[in-house]
């Protein structure tokens, strides 16, 4: 689920395919090397004990000086052929259409933000650390970063690609399988630089459409008491001010949209299951997950913190 | 300074034993360096220079290790909790910081300035007190990167320190501050002992030494040298100068949202940042070529290739920075321009790889120590040449960029091509620099255990990278399926560090008891092997006179030489840059100690810089005083006035 040796998309495999490709000229190269080597150094052993010097006769030394030409001139050939090659899969990792679905990818420390774009702004759908895309289709990418350098790479499906301050750079690609696949912060970004992880989340176009949908409605009102108490806590006790719950008062940016957080796999960016345990856990105290991570501990009574974590199990 | 011009010379002049004997007594008195702790401190000596250089430079590269070790503990498995990630950041940024800069460059360029005026048949460097200066520097570099490392302050944004993220905004405190000011200090080092590598080498040799005779490890050292000079003004521009300043007075540089650039920076890193690796490995492929000769018995093959690729690395080395880059948003076209040119640079190294398989084919090779390194060497960095092919390719190296494949593939890279030919070099030369051989079987376990250690440790990489582990990650979480290559990489890192453990106890019982060592242990044909083991101060009795490319191995008769060069004063021979012919006796400085005085007024003004811009002007001002004694001439500077005692020693008149 986060190898490069199972590419899912066309750009994947076409890289994986020119990788094997050097690879096994490479292993030829390298084993060939090493047995010219050794056995140029044992070809001399008979005459050890003479100390004089070594004259070479014409005859000999023509014939080691056309090896010497002709192993320089495979080399070059062998450049050309992975010179061409590397360039024809570049051309084919260019190619696009015109218009596609386009996810806007944000890094923050240690997180990713994702924006699905849509002409209508009231359907545009903000999520985190998870990406859903339609298989079968060529999805954009465009990234972007609003503090460090972050790089964002899925290995099965496509390269990595840069986000950094100041610059918009674009990534394509198109998942053929459905599936989860993970990908990983790629740059060091900092402290949780290894705890910066998200998931592609892989649907047939239909699912898609569903999970889209469903994801663009705002949170279903809190139903019982416990979950109203929650609701509150969470409203009044910090953590509004930097989530957003889309259809409540909680606006923040800062922190990841919280507003379907039920529906995602995992929490802190990939590194815990998405469980009841783990949530209460993760909210008691995110630096004992992920040392040196943004979000503070809050001083929550037992009674609020478990109202609290019920509130958001709901967010599905 | 003073310098007479050559009048026409005596022709045959026959010099009998008494003359001999009393000359080199009085090159002792005039060019040995004063007993003593302050005499030690003011030494000048090239050799006694290069030697503590190449001491500290060790030591450095046995503190990497030790950092490297750490992480590998912590990387056994997932999820590891013996490091954090704020020690973690700090100890891979060391790491990195102290192999490149504290270790590579430093040992190699020290290795030069040992060998090249030896090699060439001069007295010492061009000029002994700024070589001395460069080395203090240096040391103070040191000091200051491991006292702030030892107080938590160390560095922890990569050796590479990209911004924002080291900038001020993400980096508060003076970690960063500590990273930029300690490269500070290995740039004045490196181009110290460049500018002293390219005049000894164009002016100070041997009279007959043609460009066309220097041996292959000077040109290395010749080409590395005009490297530094064209790299470090770079990453002293970035770091030094734009880094600093936008953290110490928020210049914006690199702050997009002021209309500064967080990629220049890259550009300016990595433009220093490739060539570097080229000046780390290019020495040491000039040391590859003599211990291949010697070991062969006979000259190499196609020494005009060989030299033709060291200058064509160096040119194309230049021109390959942005394959560091290529996950950045930058044109596809540039991009496809920097792919052709690092495949191009593999290659003059292939020709070089070629010429020596060659001349081990037509020689009759002897496996002793040093050429068992060369073969480890060659089996060794070849493979990491070939995933440097791999990655130039833009597609591949978008998927394999910033993982554990890189990390295995510079590791092959520089331990490959840098470090294996070091230890073969050590073996080779040990007995020139101390006077004594290094032992054989100690030796042997150390190849052995170095070898497989380092497969073992970096071979796995190549897999964990293209299974998605990125470099620089504290921990990983288990069901990444990373754990079981990455607790082989660490058994790999403990094979190695016990084979460093062996070869130091193997060196330090060597250097007091191992056996003693002729002039010319090896029967080499190089003209350092021409004086005693280890040489006296003033290098040469009388300057070589050179008429082939192997003047040992050339020379039936007695070598003939070039007499007339004082000896009560530091004199050189001057030669011209292509013929080598005798244009001038120059008179080299006395040992001083202000080259250590004004290298610790430059540690003022550098570490001072962090905590307040006063420190700058009080440590301009007092190296200030410094350099007026650096150059204040006196008689007695240049002269010594020495006689000669009945029982044939020689003493300064009091």
């Amino acid at each position: 689920m986060h190898s490069f040796f199972n590419p899912t998309s066309p750009q994947a495999r076409a890289v994986a395919g020119l990788w094997w490709w050097m690879f096994g000229v490479g292993a030829v190269i390298w084993i060939g090397v090493t047995i010219l080597a050794l056995w140029a150094a044992n070809s001399g052993r008979g005459h050890r004990e003479s100390d004089g010097l070594t004259h070479v006769d014409p005859g000999t030394r023509h014939r080691v000086e056309r090896i010497v030409a002709g192993g320089v001139f495979l080399t070059v050939l062998i450049l050309a052929g992975f010179l061409i090659y590397d360039f024809s899969v570049g051309r084919l990792l260019a190619e696009h259409p015109p218009r596609a679905l386009t996810i806007q990818v944000t890094g923050h420390q240690w997180w990713w933000e994702v924006l699905y774009e849509d002409p209508d702004p009231s359907q545009r759908l903000t999520d985190a650390n998870e990406i859903h895309v339609p298989v079968g289709q060529m999805v954009q990418f465009k990234l972007r970063s609003v503090d460090v350098i972050h790089s964002f790479w899925a290995p099965n499906l496509n390269g990595k690609r840069d986000l950094i301050p100041g610059y918009e750079s674009t990534l394509w690609f198109r998942a053929d399988t459905p599936g989860v696949y993970r990908g990983q912060c790629a740059e060091f970004c900092g402290l949780q630089h290894a705890k910066m992880s998200f998931y592609v989340v892989a649907d047939p176009p239909v699912k898609f459409a569903t999970w889209r949908a469903t994801s663009s409605l705002p949170a279903t009102p809190p139903t019982t008491d416990t979950l109203r108490y929650g609701q509150t806590v969470f409203m009044s006790s910090g953590c509004a001010v930097c989530h957003n719950i889309a259809g409540t008062g909680a606006r923040g940016t800062v922190g990841p949209d919280l507003t379907h957080f039920k529906s995602r796999e995992s929490l802190a960016a990939g590194t815990l299951a998405n469980t009841r345990l783990n949530l209460t856990r993760w909210i008691q105290n995110p630096s004992a997950v992920k040392p040196g991570v943004r979000m503070p501990a809050l001083p929550f009574k037992p009674a609020e913190l478990n109202a609290l974590v019920s509130y958001l199990e709901t967010l599905k | 300074m003073t310098s007479t011009n050559n009048r026409a010379l005596p022709a045959d002049i026959t010099l009998t034993e008494a003359d001999l004997s009393r000359d080199a007594a009085a090159l002792e008195e005039t060019w040995r360096d004063t007993p003593g702790l302050w005499g030690w401190l003011s030494a000048i000596d090239h050799k006694s220079i290069a030697k503590r250089y190449i001491i500290t430079a060790f030591a450095m590269f046995v503190a990497g290790g030790i950092e490297a070790a750490f992480m590998r503990m912590q990387l056994a498995r997932p999820e590891n909790a013996l490091i954090g990630p704020d020690k973690y950041d700090q100890l891979f940024t060391v790491h990195g910081t102290t192999m490149m800069f504290l270790f590579a460059v430093p040992i190699m360029t020290a290795m030069g300035l040992y060998f090249v005026p030896l090699m060439v048949g001069a007295r010492t460097v061009a000029f002994p007190r700024l070589n001395a200066f460069g080395y203090w520097t240096y040391v103070v570099g040191v000091l200051f990167l491991y006292v702030s490392f030892f107080v938590n302050t160390g560095p922890d944004t990569g050796w590479f320190a990209y911004v924002p993220l080291s900038g001020p905004n993400y980096s508060p405190g003076h970690r960063v501050d500590v990273w930029a000011q300690v490269v500070t200090f290995t740039e004045i080092a490196a181009l110290c002992a460049a500018v002293n590598v390219i005049v000894t080498a164009f002016k100070m040799r041997a009279p007959g030494m043609s460009v066309n005779r220097i041996p292959l490890f000077v040109w290395a050292q010749l080409v590395v040298a005009f490297m530094i000079v064209f790299a470090m003004p770079a990453v002293a521009t970035g770091s030094t100068l734009m880094l600093a300043t936008d953290r110490a007075v928020n210049m914006h540089w690199f702050n997009p949202a002021e209309g500064g650039d967080a990629l220049l920076w890259q550009h300016m890193f990595w433009f220093f940042g490739h060539p570097e690796v080229y000046i780390i490995f290019l020495p040491a492929l000039g040391m590859v070529t003599p211990i291949i000769e010697t070991f062969c018995r006979r000259p190499v093959f196609g020494y005009t290739a060989i030299v033709m690729a060291n200058i064509t690395t160096a040119f194309f080395a230049f021109g390959l920075w942005v394959h560091h880059m290529f996950a950045t948003p930058i044109p596809e076209l540039g991009q496809s321009l920097f792919t052709a040119a690092s495949m191009v640079i593999s290659i003059p190294t292939g020709v070089q790889i070629f010429c020596w398989i060659a001349t081990m084919f037509i020689g009759r090779p002897r496996l002793t120590l040093p050429m068992l390194f060369i073969l480890g060497f060659i089996f060794t960095f070849v493979n990491g040449g070939i995933t440097g092919v791999m990655l130039a390719s833009v597609a591949f190296d978008k998927e394999a960029h910033d993982t554990f494949f890189v990390v295995a593939h510079l590791h092959y890279v520089l331990i490959g091509g840098g470090v294996m030919p070091l230890f073969a070099a050590f073996y080779y030369w040990f007995p020139k620099i101390t006077g004594r051989m290094l032992g054989e079987t100690l030796g042997k376990w150390h190849f052995w255990l170095f070898l497989i250690g380092m497969q073992v440790t970096f071979f796995p990489m190549h897999i964990l990278g293209l299974e998605g582990m990125p470099r620089r990650v504290y921990t990983y979480l288990e069901p990444t399926g990373w754990g079981t290559l990455n607790l082989v990489a660490t058994i790999g890192a403990v094979t190695i560090a016990t084979s460093v453990l062996i070869f130091i106890i193997n060196a330090v019982r060597s250097w007091r008891g191992g056996a003693e060592a002729t002039d010319n242990p090896w029967n080499s044909s190089g003209l350092e092997w021409l004086p005693s083991s280890p040489p006296p101060s003033y290098n040469f009795l009388h300057s070589p006179v050179v008429s082939s490319r192997h003047p040992l191995w050339d020379t039936t008769v007695d070598m003939p030489v070039l007499t007339g060069l004082r000896t009560d004063r530091r004199e050189v021979l001057i030669t011209t840059v292509f013929d080598a012919q005798p244009d001038s006796r120059h008179t080299s400085p006395w040992s001083t100690i202000w080259p250590l005085y004004v290298a610790l007024c430059m540690g003022l003004v550098f570490i001072g810089s962090v905590f307040s811009p006063y420190f700058v002007l009080g440590g301009l001002g007092a190296s200030a005083i410094g350099l007026i004694g650096w150059a204040w001439v006196s008689a007695r500077d240049f002269h010594r006035d020495l006689v000669a005692l009945p029982d044939g020693s020689v003493v300064e008149r009091t």
